[in-house]
C-alpha cells in the first residue's frame, strides 16, 4: 500500500501518522509542526522571555537532545541565548558514553557546554559510591531518589556557573503522566499540588525552570530526533531497572494502547490538580481556606497546627494576625474544618 | 503515607483461617475468641470482634461527617454486588438497633436493571429481576426497580443543577437531632415503633417492563460507542441521571452508594487517566454535592473489598450476581480494567497500595463553593454536571495542545483545504442535514468538560443518545443569547435613565 500524501504540503509522500491527531505528514512538515508547537508552548505559556540566557539540561538522551535542537532553531525568534549544562553523576560505563554524545552535540551546534560533576559538587560522592553505600540497606530504589535530587541541585549550580537566567529540561508528556501516576501511588499530595504546570517560577532564590516539551508525546520526540538525524545516547542507566517508575511506565504504555489520548488526559488532570481548589498544599488553597473561614464567620477555621505554610505568602485580603497564631494549616480539608468547628 | 515505613513482611495467610491447633492464636481485640479472619497483616479477628469492627467503621463514617439528618429520606443504590449489599444490610441492622444507637434516617432502595447495556438476554434479565425482588421483599424497605431503558423517558430538567440551602454545619446538625428527639418524645413510643420499621406499605407498583423498542434503542446506543472505556463512562452517566431522577421525584435528598475503599482507589486512578483530575474530589469523596439538591454519599469508603467479602460470607449477606458491562472483557479492553488490574496486582505485592491511594483522595479539596472566589457559578458539564474545566483553545495546556493540533499549525490553508471543508458546508452537499448535525455536535461538545469530551470522541454519532440530553443541550445553547438580549435591553434602559437624570 503506497503511503498517502502529506496532509500539509500535499507534495511529498507522508512518512508518518501523528499519534495524537492521526494526520499523515512528511518528515519536513512534521518537524516544522513539532517546532511550531514547542514555540507555541513557550510563547503562550510565557516560559522564556526575550533576552533570557537559557541553560539546557543536557543528558545526551533523546529528550534533551531534541529540546536543545528545537530551541536552537527557535532561538532567533524567541530572542534567547542557549548554554548547555551537563551533569556528570559518576556512573561508570554509562555516563561517560552519554557525556561523549553531549560533547559531540555541543560541537555540532556550536553551543557552549559546561559539565558539572557530582564528585566536585558533593564532596566526592559519585553515584557509584552512593549505590555501594545504599546497596546493603535493602532499599535499592533509593539510588534513583538520590540521583534525582542531587541532579536537580547540580543543574542549578551549573546554570548559575554559566550565568543563566532560566533552566529548561527535556521532560515530555509521558514523563509528566508517569510522574502523576507515581505521585498518586505514593500518596504524595505535596508534589501533586506543585507539579502541574509547565515549570516553576523559581521560588526561594532558585532559577525559574520549565519544560517546553511537556505537551509533546514521547513518540513524537523520538520521531523528531529520527527525522533530524540527531545523534543521541539511548542506553538505560545501570541503576534504573530497579526504579518504581518502571511500574508507572508499563501502565502508561497499556493505557495509551487502550486510549491514545491517555497521556495528555493525565497531563490535563495534573494541571487541574495543581490549580487552586483541587489539592491543599499551596498558598493559594490556604488562602481559599482562610477566606472561606472568614466568609462563614469562622475566621480561625483554617488556622491550627502545621507550620509548613508559614513562609509562603499569605492571602492578600486577610487581616493580620499575631505571628504565633498565624501558622496556616497546610493540609486543611473540609473535613478537618468540621473538626475545628466541633472543638 | 505512614504506610511507607510499615512492615510489609511476608504476605499474611489470608482469608478464613482454619483454627490451627498447634498455635494458640487469639483474636487481637478480645484476646479470647478464636480468630476466624485476618484482615490486615497479622491482625486476626474473632467473629464477634470483626463484626463490631465492621459495623463501627460504617457508623463512624456517617457520624464523622454528619451529613444525614434524622428523618431524612435516603435512597440506597443497590446493584446486587457485595459492597452495596453489605451497605444495605448495615443500614437494616442500624435501624433495628436499640434507640440510642439507631440510625434515624428513612431508607429506600433503588435497583437499576442494566441488562440491556450489558448484553443480557430477556430471559436472563427476568431471572435476575426475580432474584432481586426476592431479596428486596425480604429486606422490607420501600424499593424502586427501574430499567436503564427509562432514560429515554427522562425530562431534560434532570441535567439541571438545583441549588439547595447549604447543608448546615455541626451546630445545625445538633439542632436537628434535638428537634427530632423532642418530636419523637412527643409522639410517644407508638410512632417510634413505626419509624423504626418503615413498613413497605406501598412498595413501588411494579413498573411496566421496558418496551422492545426502548431496549433496542439502548442497545443501539451502546453498540455505537467504539470503546469499552467510553461505554463504561456512558453507563455510569446514564445510571447516575436515572437515580437522580428517581431521588428527585420521590423526595430523597441523599443517595448512598456502596463504593468500597478498593473501588474508590481504582476509580481515583481511572478518573485521573480519563482527564477528570479536576473532579476527583467529587468522584471519590465522601459526599458529592454536584447535583445540588440530591447529595451522593459513600458510607462504605473505608471498607476494603476484602473486608466486605469476608463480612458478607461470615454473616450470610445475600447478594445477586449480575454480569457487568466489563465482565469477561480482556484486561486491556478499557482504562477501567487496566487500572483495576494494575492496582490489585500492586496491592498483592505492596499491601498498602490501596490505602495510600485512598488516603491521597482524602487530601483532595473541592473547589471553593460557588458564589465565592470563583465569582458567579460557571457553566456545568452537560453530562457529569461538574463545573467546566476546559482552558482557552490555544493556551499552553494539554487542552490547548489538542485543540491547536487540529488546525495545521504550519502553513496557511492551502487551496485544497477549502475543498476539504466542503462537506461541512450545506451548499455542496445539497442538504442542510450534515451541516446541522455537525453544528449540533459542536454545540453539545462545547457544553462538556474535558473528560466527557474525550469520551464523546468515541461516539461517532449523537443521534442514539436519549432525547433529554440533546434537548437540554439545545436549551442551554439558546439560553446565553436570551440572556444577552436581556442584558442589552437592561443596559439600554439604564443608560436612558442616566441620561434622563443628568
Amino acid at each position: 500500500m503506497p503511503a498517502p500524501q502529506c496532509a500539509s504540503c500535499h507534495k511529498a509522500r507522508a512518512a508518518l501518522r501523528r499519534p495524537r491527531s492521526g494526520q499523515a505528514l512528511c518528515g519536513p512538515c512534521f518537524c516544522a509542526a513539532f517546532e511550531a508547537e514547542v514555540l507555541h508552548t513557550v510563547v503562550a505559556g510565557r516560559l522564556l522571555p526575550p533576552g533570557a540566557v537559557v541553560a539546557v539540561g543536557a543528558s545526551g538522551g533523546k529528550d534533551s537532545t531534541v529540546l536543545a535542537h528545537v530551541l536552537r532553531e527557535l532561538a532567533p525568534r524567541l530572542g534567547i541565548s542557549l548554554r548547555l549544562v551537563a551533569v556528570d553523576e559518576g556512573i561508570g560505563g554509562y555516563r561517560d558514553a552519554a557525556l561523549a554524545a553531549v560533547r559531540r552535540q555541543a560541537a555540532r551546534w556550536e553551543l557552549p557546554l559546561t559539565v558539572v560533576a557530582y564528585a566536585d559538587l558533593f564532596g566526592g560522592w559519585t553515584m557509584d559510591a552512593v549505590a555501594r553505600s545504599t546497596a546493603g540497606s535493602g532499599r535499592s530504589r533509593a539510588c534513583c531518589t538520590f540521583c534525582g535530587v542531587l541532579r536537580r541541585r547540580a543543574l542549578e549550580e551549573g546554570a548559575r556557573l554559566v550565568g543563566a537566567t532560566h533552566v529548561v529540561t527535556g521532560h515530555n508528556a509521558d514523563d509528566m503522566a508517569e510522574t502523576v501516576l507515581m505521585n498518586f501511588l505514593r500518596g504524595d499530595a505535596g508534589r501533586l499540588a506543585r507539579g502541574g504546570g509547565l515549570g516553576s517560577p523559581g521560588e526561594g532564590g532558585a532559577l525559574p525552570r520549565c519544560r517546553p516539551l511537556q505537551l509533546a508525546s514521547q513518540k513524537e520526540v523520538v520521531l523528531y530526533a529520527h527525522f533530524r538525524r540527531l545523534d543521541y545516547f539511548s542506553e538505560e542507566c545501570v541503576y534504573a531497572p530497579e526504579a518504581f517508575r518502571g511500574h508507572a511506565r508499563d501502565l502508561l504504555k497499556q493505557l495509551e494502547a487502550a486510549r491514545p489520548s491517555a497521556v495528555l488526559d493525565l497531563v490535563h488532570s495534573a494541571e487541574r490538580l495543581a490549580r487552586c481548589g483541587a489539592l491543599a498544599s499551596r498558598a493559594l488553597c490556604q488562602a481559599c481556606a482562610l477566606l472561606d473561614g472568614l466568609n462563614r464567620g469562622r475566621p480561625r477555621l483554617a488556622i491550627g497546627k502545621g507550620r509548613r505554610g508559614l513562609d509562603e505568602e499569605g492571602p492578600p485580603g486577610a487581616p493580620p494576625r499575631p505571628p504565633a497564631r498565624s501558622a496556616l494549616r497546610s493540609r486543611g480539608t473540609w473535613r478537618s474544618d468540621a473538626v475545628a468547628v466541633r472543638l | 503515607m505512614c504506610e511507607v515505613d510499615e512492615d510489609y513482611g511476608e504476605p499474611s495467610p489470608e482469608g478464613l483461617q482454619p483454627s490451627r491447633p498447634g498455635r494458640e492464636q487469639k483474636c487481637v481485640k478480645c484476646k479470647e475468641g478464636l480468630p476466624v479472619v485476618v484482615i490486615r497483616a497479622g491482625d486476626a479477628f474473632c467473629r464477634d470482634c470483626f463484626k463490631a469492627f465492621y459495623t463501627h467503621k460504617f457508623r463512624a463514617v456517617l457520624g464523622k461527617n454528619r451529613l444525614i439528618f434524622p428523618g431524612e429520606k435516603v435512597l440506597l443504590a443497590w446493584s446486587g454486588g457485595p459492597s452495596s449489599s453489605s451497605m444495605v444490610w448495615q443500614v437494616l441492622e442500624g435501624l433495628s438497633r436499640d434507640s440510642a444507637k439507631r440510625l434515624r434516617f428513612v431508607p429506600g432502595v433503588i435497583y437499576v436493571d442494566e441488562g440491556a447495556a450489558c448484553g443480557q438476554s430477556a430471559a436472563d434479565r427476568a431471572k435476575t429481576l426475580a432474584e432481586v425482588k426476592l431479596v428486596l421483599h425480604a429486606l422490607g424497605f420501600p424499593w424502586h426497580v427501574v430499567a436503564l431503558e427509562e432514560v429515554f423517558g427522562l425530562p431534560p430538567s434532570v441535567l439541571r443543577h438545583c441549588a439547595s440551602e447549604p447543608a448546615g454545619t455541626g451546630a445545625a446538625y445538633k439542632v436537628a437531632v434535638d428537634h427530632f428527639l423532642q418530636q419523637q418524645c412527643a409522639l410517644g413510643a407508638e410512632r417510634e415503633e413505626q419509624l423504626s420499621h418503615p413498613c413497605p406499605k406501598d412498595p413501588e407498583p411494579p413498573a411496566a417492563p421496558p418496551t422492545a423498542t426502548q431496549t433496542e434503542a439502548l442497545c443501539r446506543l451502546f453498540d455505537s460507542v467504539k470503546t469499552l472505556t467510553a461505554r463504561e463512562e456512558l453507563l455510569q452517566t446514564l445510571r447516575t441521571h436515572l437515580m437522580l431522577h428517581v431521588a428527585r421525584t420521590h423526595g430523597y435528598s441523599k443517595v448512598m452508594t456502596g463504593d468500597s475503599c478498593t473501588r474508590l482507589a481504582v476509580r481515583l486512578l481511572t478518573s485521573l487517566a480519563l482527564g477528570r483530575g479536576a473532579f476527583l474530589a467529587w468522584d471519590t469523596g465522601f459526599s458529592d454535592e454536584r447535583h445540588g439538591d440530591v447529595v451522593v454519599v459513600r458510607p462504605m469508603r473505608e471498607h476494603t473489598l476484602k473486608e466486605v467479602a469476608f463480612y458478607n460470607r461470615l454473616f450470610a449477606v445475600p447478594s445477586v450476581f449480575t454480569p457487568a458491562i466489563d465482565t469477561k472483557a480482556p484486561e486491556k479492553a478499557s482504562v477501567h480494567r487496566l487500572m483495576e488490574a494494575f492496582l490489585l496486582r500492586l496491592q498483592a505485592r505492596f499491601p498498602s497500595t490501596v490505602s495510600t491511594v485512598y488516603r491521597t483522595s482524602e487530601k483532595l479539596l473541592k473547589a471553593p463553593r460557588d458564589g465565592f472566589a470563583a465569582g458567579p457559578p460557571g457553566p456545568r458539564c452537560l453530562l457529569c454536571m461538574c463545573a467546566l474545566d476546559v482552558d482557552t483553545a490555544d493556551s499552553a495546556t494539554a487542552f490547548g495542545a489538542q485543540t491547536t493540533s487540529h488546525v495545521s499549525p504550519t502553513q496557511p490553508p492551502v487551496p485544497e483545504a477549502g475543498a476539504a471543508d466542503g462537506p461541512c458546508c450545506c451548499a455542496q452537499m445539497g442538504g442542510a442535514q450534515g451541516c446541522c448535525r455537525e453544528a449540533a455536535r459542536a454545540c453539545v461538545i462545547e457544553q462538556l468538560c474535558y473528560g466527557c469530551r474525550v469520551n464523546l470522541k468515541d461516539m461517532p454519532s449523537l443521534d442514539p443518545l436519549p432525547p433529554y440530553i440533546l434537548a437540554e443541550a439545545q436549551l442551554r445553547s439558546q439560553r446565553p443569547s436570551a440572556e444577552q438580549e436581556a442584558w442589552a435591553s437592561l443596559l439600554g434602559s439604564d443608560e436612558e435613565a442616566q441620561v434622563g437624570e443628568s
